[in-house]
């Protein structure tokens, strides 16, 4: 079976292509992150969706959902909360006309989906495949980590059971050449026992990670500043945390702990360099989020800035370079330019 | 829920500042960007990066265009009216002359011209009124009879009462204190002025209270109010949720819609005033996908 929509890489200097498993190999490592990135319209205007090796859409619930009221977003040094509270257009009106806007203008599309219950998730994952143009579907990131809901508890990346019961549940209703992301939340304690039931459950791979929770108060109303009073954590500020994350699930898998398999890495990549850490820490392919707002170029523009870093550092295969700080092989050193031309 | 506002041409460049000038409380700042300027209509705005690439200040401030010369000595212009609230803004304000700054544009729709030569009322509420000189001038050019009232707290937080002299049939000044024209607010002047001019439309832009009252002004008057409304945004382009209200649509349900690509210019019969709290929105019960009990 051939599929147009598989593209071959197009940089010569170097190999970018990502296999997520079941022949799904995109052509370079970046997408877009869940949430940051509406569902294509509005940053195909700045640049061809369909350049980049997948687009995320926003998480999809079963029905029509308003979100919060406002506010819903509170700047903080190097990052910014949001309780936007899942806002959208439910699965029906998603797979009618977000997902085949996707699919004509050539994007492969890694949909999130989310449920407030395993079953809602089952019933989102069965709309997705049942839908005409689900051709445009690489792969389905499973959002069991959004901490904008009203009941903390009902946070399924929290609690292994529940993450495995979602997992195992949206498994089931997927055709099985389509890879499932389990998205997993850092604020646990051992996001390795997390990521552990997952993959037993049937994930073919996990995206680390979502948003950490946290708070600001208005300090002229001593008020909490969000109208959802706690929020999501982004930006480049976060970045360590998923650097630790990628890495802590890396080992793991490396010890086996936990089976290999693909990590998509995300948590406040803005530059080329930033997207390279995450890579060494173990991560296959990139999500860029908070710093589109700053930048609605700025997943394209970090693809170029990676893919321009690892060409100066002498890699010629993308994958090479995938949890290279574990110890893996030193990459070849790079030649000189003053030595080369003397050669 | 049209997907066109999301379609219209939109130019990311880096502008360089060749004037700015203090103007009453404010700052007025001309830049360089000529594809913006070539693209912009009034009522729409630019979104401005605060600092450079690695600014621990990510999310981008948006201005209402203030005016635009396409073919300037300088290649196409753009200018805006920023007042310094916070940091963000305070970074903005003090651009020098030959600095560069990040600017994306034009955002948003426009004020909708009216097709017949009616009289129009134009509302400014402090720097608000920067785009609506502008306005006024493509008005006049449709042959509308356009009057301006512009209202602030106080007289150097009025923007542009020269301007509005020149670009207006008529201009009513109104300030909190009493410093300059008549004393009280704005809403005190316009039941007279729209049955004085017989104006079928009028265009606000300012703080929500003051549109709420236009709203009902016009609307008891006989007039259409369009109003743009100020939002807190995070990136200005329709990507990351935040600057949403509820608004009711053509099919008579009320959605949290983006104020950045659905608006900022709403019918202001159409925004739900009745879920407004100072600034802030609370999600109205009767909204699509509100939440149930218990929220989310």
């Amino acid at each position: 079976m051939t599929d147009q929509r598989i593209a071959r890489p197009t940089d010569d200097r170097i190999d970018l292509s990502v296999d997520l498993g079941f022949g799904k190999v995109l052509p370079n490592p970046l997408m877009t992150a869940s949430g940051c990135a509406a569902n294509g319209a509005e940053l195909h205007r700045f640049f061809d969706v369909s350049e980049l090796g997948a687009f995320v859409t926003k998480s999809v619930m079963a029905d029509p959902r308003s979100g919060r009221g406002t506010p819903r977003m509170a700047e903080t040094p190097s990052g910014m909360l949001n309780s936007i509270g899942l806002q959208g257009p439910g699965i029906a009106a998603f797979v009618d006309t977000d997902l085949p806007w996707l699919a004509s203008v050539g994007a492969r599309v890694l949909p999130s989906i989310a449920g407030s219950s395993s079953t809602e998730f089952a019933h989102v994952a069965a709309t997705l495949r049942a839908s005409r143009a689900f051709e445009a579907v690489v792969g389905v990131e499973v959002n069991i980590s959004c901490p904008n809901v009203a009941n903390r508890g009902l946070v399924f990346a929290c609690d292994p059971g529940a993450s495995a019961k979602v997992i195992a549940l949206v498994r089931e209703q997927l055709p099985r050449d389509v890879p499932i992301f389990a998205k997993l939340s850092p604020d646990v304690t051992d996001i390795t026992s997390i990521a552990a039931a997952c993959v037993k459950a049937g994930a073919d791979g996990l995206t680390m990670i979502n948003t950490l929770l946290g708070m600001v108060i208005d300090t002229d109303l001593m008020r909490p500043h969000l109208g959802g009073i706690t929020g999501g954590l982004s930006g480049p500020a976060i970045r360590p945390v998923a650097v630790r994350a990628i890495w802590q699930v890396r080992q793991a898998m490396a010890e086996g702990r936990i089976p290999v398999v693909p990590i998509i890495g995300v948590g406040g990549v803005r530059t080329g360099r930033d997207a390279l850490e995450l890579v060494a820490a173990g991560a296959s392919a990139v999500q860029v989020g908070t710093a589109t707002f700053n930048d609605p170029t700025a997943p394209v523009r970090v693809l170029h800035e990676l893919t321009d870093l690892l060409v100066e550092k002498g890699y010629r295969r993308f994958s090479d370079v995938v949890g290279a700080a574990h110890g893996s092989p030193l990459p070849p050193r790079p030649v000189p330019v003053d030595e080369r031309s003397r050669a | 829920m049209s997907a066109s506002p999301v379609r219209a041409r939109v130019a990311k460049e880096v502008a360089e500042v060749i004037a700015t000038r203090r103007v009453g409380a404010y700052q007025h700042l001309t830049l360089v960007s000529p594809q913006i300027a070539e693209l912009a209509r009034p009522g729409q705005f630019v979104a401005l990066a605060v600092g450079d690439e690695s600014s621990a200040t990510l999310l981008r401030r948006s201005f209402s265009i203030h005016k635009v010369s396409p073919s300037g000595t300088y290649g196409g212009t753009v200018e805006i009216v920023v007042s310094a609230v916070g940091p963000g803004t305070r970074w903005i304000v003090g651009r020098q002359p030959h600095d560069p700054v990040d600017v994306v544009g034009p955002l948003g729709k426009a004020f909708p011209l009216p097709t017949e030569p009616v009289p129009c009322v134009l509302v400014g509420g402090g720097y608000g009124s920067a785009p609506l000189f502008w306005l006024s001038s493509q008005l006049r050019e449709r042959g509308c009879h356009v009057e301006m009232v512009l209202g602030a707290a106080s007289e150097d937080r009025l923007f542009g009462v020269v301007e509005a002299r020149r670009s207006c049939d008529g201009v009513t000044v109104t300030t909190d204190d009493g410093s300059a024209g008549h004393r009280g607010w704005v809403s005190d002047v316009l039941p007279e002025l729209i049955d004085r001019t017989g104006a079928g439309v009028v265009y606000g832009c300012g703080p929500m209270g003051m549109l709420r009252s236009i709203t009902d002004i016009a609307g008891r008057h006989g007039a259409v109010a369009q109003v743009a409304v100020e939002e807190a945004m995070a990136c200005g382009v329709g990507v990351c949720m935040t600057c949403v209200m509820p608004v009711v649509g053509t099919d008579g349900q009320t959605r949290m819609v983006r104020s950045c690509v659905e608006g900022p210019v709403f019918r202001g019969d159409r925004v739900r005033w009745d879920a407004f709290e100072g600034n802030h929105a609370r999600v109205p019960d009767d909204a699509v996908g509100a939440p149930r009990a218990g929220g989310h």
